[in-house]
């Protein structure tokens, strides 16, 4: 018989019930919910007259709503997400829930908070009602993204029913070279799986690259793994994650965080372990990238040109042939001439504080030549660190808006968003039509490059920006 | 929920791939707290013109498929964010089965509790359903759970593959938090055996 992948052995630990068909009641350690989700989930508990049955392992948060400009406690202006925050706050008080009120100064983006105050622990099992969950599997949790109907089921019974996935393997081999960053591994793998290449399995990420990354690139890393189709990311975890996780608010203590210790150093795979896929890429082969179309799968190194729609094959032609016209490209252009207007830096992908510092390093003394920018803090916390260390003013001096923590313009729920044609270079997660406001135009990459882009004005290669350093193999 | 048995309707050809829950919904639809009332807003982007009127060239607003029950697209159907809203408004615009050659994951697992079938078969068959739902509102298509078929309008019938647990609630309408709160006691004692061996969760 085989080893165990890390995901075969979280399961394993968290297996409730299987049934001969394989279905599978899986319990849930942490319970992660924001105001656009639940509401729906409350009712339902309140209509069935239920109530939830672990209010201590579940967290809320209102996100992706909240306006970032200051003074936004006095009241939302836009009355149906007014509505659904308050909803929020009502729900947490009326079940008894952790919360974080806007006015608090650790709100932020629900992927940000969780492994900032110590709620996600290496080994556990994670959901919110949110695709980007995937994030929290850089600490070694399981951690995905489910629909309303769910969030009220583990409200409710505190698991979910669910099939088992198959494990992948995505190996990122030797060293990255400067310029190249969490954001230009996860991109490039997605431009090699396609955003359909990971559906049925959950992910592994390992090899040099990955153990090289901060706790906050490999956050970023597993929360796009949802963005190549697979259920979850996951990184094994090891001495950077526990000292990351050491000491925060609800992390475990004394004789606890050793037992938990000790059990989190078991949580790898095993040699043996069996993979239905595997895909290895050399780190020296990744470079810094863009997307140019309207899937994360349309992403290209910043050297390259706009593809053409006949280069591709099947469905994908006619794909690209309405991503081309929707960009406002032509196929051929060199993507480092592909003037923008807008940069957004932010998100629960980069929103940490080692993307502003990524980004700062780049702006230090230098003027935006976009119209607009605007950087948005993942969380309170990160927000009053940045300034802490002198990056808002940074931001500032560069001609950035220096906003307040939540998901704005990642997905425009809130008055942050782009006009029609606007074109914006984003350190988000999704480039579709409409995404960051209808007839928006999006081009995600890291946040290194995003401030490049800020400064030139144009889709620009971080490298030609950087302290002149050895070239790049 | 509402139970999925067998339905036979005009089906809408949407060959696109890549169809993702932006699409389906768009986020400024999101701010709703009821889960009805979502189907007016379906595809939005495409269906209606920046200053509201309809495209007349979307598919869904052309006179044969006004009224269409199944849709077959394009490969990775429902990809993106994980929001709910976007089988409710399928279900809401009365469609009940969406065909195509793959799924996202979330929206996958979302479609069964909401009554909405996702029926993922291979690229040869999903283009011979396709050119069906081309011939318009003449072409009715026929899906019947219970015997896991899809009968073209010409009588060529395709079999597909279901999981058998989520076939069972579907067919019976069964609600999924009532079964398992039904394993209780099992719960219990995971709780309490996971409350000795890892205390600090």
């Amino acid at each position: 018989m085989s080893g165990k992948t890390l995901y075969d052995k979280i399961w394993d630990a968290h297996l409730v019930h299987e049934a001969e068909d394989g279905t599978s009641l899986l319990y849930i350690d942490r319970h992660l919910v924001h105001e656009v989700t639940s509401p729906q989930a409350f009712e339902g508990l309140r209509l069935a007259g239920r109530t939830v049955r672990a209010p201590g392992q579940t967290i809320a948060v209102p996100d992706h709503n909240v306006p970032t400009t200051e003074g936004r406690e006095k009241g939302i202006e836009n009355p149906e997400s007014r509505i659904q925050v308050e909803a929020l706050d009502k729900n947490a008080k009326d079940f008894g829930i952790h919360y974080y009120p806007v006015s608090d100064v650790r709100q932020g983006i629900v992927h940000i908070i969780g492994p900032e105050q110590g709620w996600t622990l290496p080994g556990m099992t994670v959901v919110c009602g949110d695709s980007h969950t995937a994030t929290h599997g850089a600490f070694g949790a399981l951690a995905h993204g489910i629909g309303t109907s769910e969030v009220e089921h583990v409200l409710a019974t505190q698991t979910l029913i669910q099939q088992k996935s198959k494990n992948m393997k995505v190996e990122i081999t030797g060293k990255l070279a400067p310029g190249v960053t969490a954001k230009d591994i996860t991109l490039s793998v997605i431009g090699r799986t396609g955003t359909a290449g990971g559906t049925g399995y959950v992910i592994e990420y390992c090899g040099e690259a990955i153990r090289d990354l901060s706790m906050e690139g490999r956050m970023t890393v597993c929360n796009m793994a949802i963005e190549g189709g697979a259920r979850a990311g996951l990184i094994a975890p090891d001495e950077k994650t526990f000292a990351y996780v050491q000491g925060r608010p609800h992390a475990p203590k004394g004789a606890q965080w050793e037992a938990a210790l000790n059990w989190w150093k078991t949580l790898k795979s095993d040699d043996d372990a069996h993979w239905d896929k595997v895909i290895t890429i050399r780190g020296e082969d990744i470079a810094p990238v863009v997307t140019w179309g309207t899937s994360p799968e349309d992403v290209l190194p910043i050297t390259a040109e706009v593809p053409a729609p006949e280069s591709f094959q099947g469905g994908k032609v006619d794909a690209a042939k309405r991503a081309l016209q929707y960009m406002g490209l032509t196929a051929g252009t060199p993507l480092n001439q592909i003037e923008i207007d807008t940069v957004f830096i932010g998100s629960c992908t980069n929103g940490r504080i080692e993307d502003l510092r990524a980004a700062a390093e780049i702006l230090k003394g230098k003027k935006i030549a976009v119209k607009r920018a605007m950087v948005v803090p993942g969380s309170g916390l990160v927000r009053a660190q940045a300034e802490e260390e002198g990056l808002a003013d940074i931001f500032r001096d560069a001609g950035f808006e220096w906003r307040m923590a939540g998901c704005s313009m990642c997905l425009a729920m809130n008055p942050d968003q782009l006009s029609p044609g606007e074109r914006c270079a984003a350190t988000s997660n999704r480039n579709f039509e409409g995404r960051q406001g209808r007839g928006g135009r999006t081009h995600l990459m890291s946040p290194a490059m995003a401030a490049a882009a800020a400064v030139t004005g144009r889709l620009t290669d971080v490298r030609d920006l950087m302290q002149p350093v050895a070239e790049p193999a | 929920m509402e139970k999925f048995e067998k339905l036979t309707g005009i089906a809408a050809p949407l060959p696109l791939i890549n169809i993702d829950t932006d699409m389906i919904i768009p986020k400024q639809f999101l701010k709703t707290i009821k889960r009805s009332g979502l189907g007016v807003n379906l595809f939005d982007e495409m269906r209606y013109n920046d200053d509201g009127s309809e495209n007349p060239d979307f598919v869904l607003n052309q006179p044969a498929y006004r009224d269409a029950e199944i849709l077959v697209a394009g490969d990775n159907f429902g990809c993106g964010s994980s929001r709910e809203h976007a089988p409710w408004a399928i279900k809401d615009f009365g469609i009940r089965c969406v065909i195509s050659t793959s799924f996202a994951d979330i929206f996958f697992n979302n479609c069964f509790k909401n009554g909405l079938l996702p029926v993922a078969l291979p690229q040869e068959q999903v283009d011979l359903l396709m050119k069906d739902a081309e011939k318009g509102s003449n072409a009715r298509m026929t899906v019947d759970l219970e015997s896991q078929t899809i009968t073209t309008s010409d009588g060529e019938q395709i079999s597909f593959e279901v999981d058998s647990f989520r076939k069972h609630c579907l067919m019976e309408g069964l609600d999924d938090i009532g079964l398992t709160l039904e394993k209780a006691a099992a719960i219990d004692t995971f709780e309490a055996q996971a409350s000795q061996a890892r205390p600090w969760v």
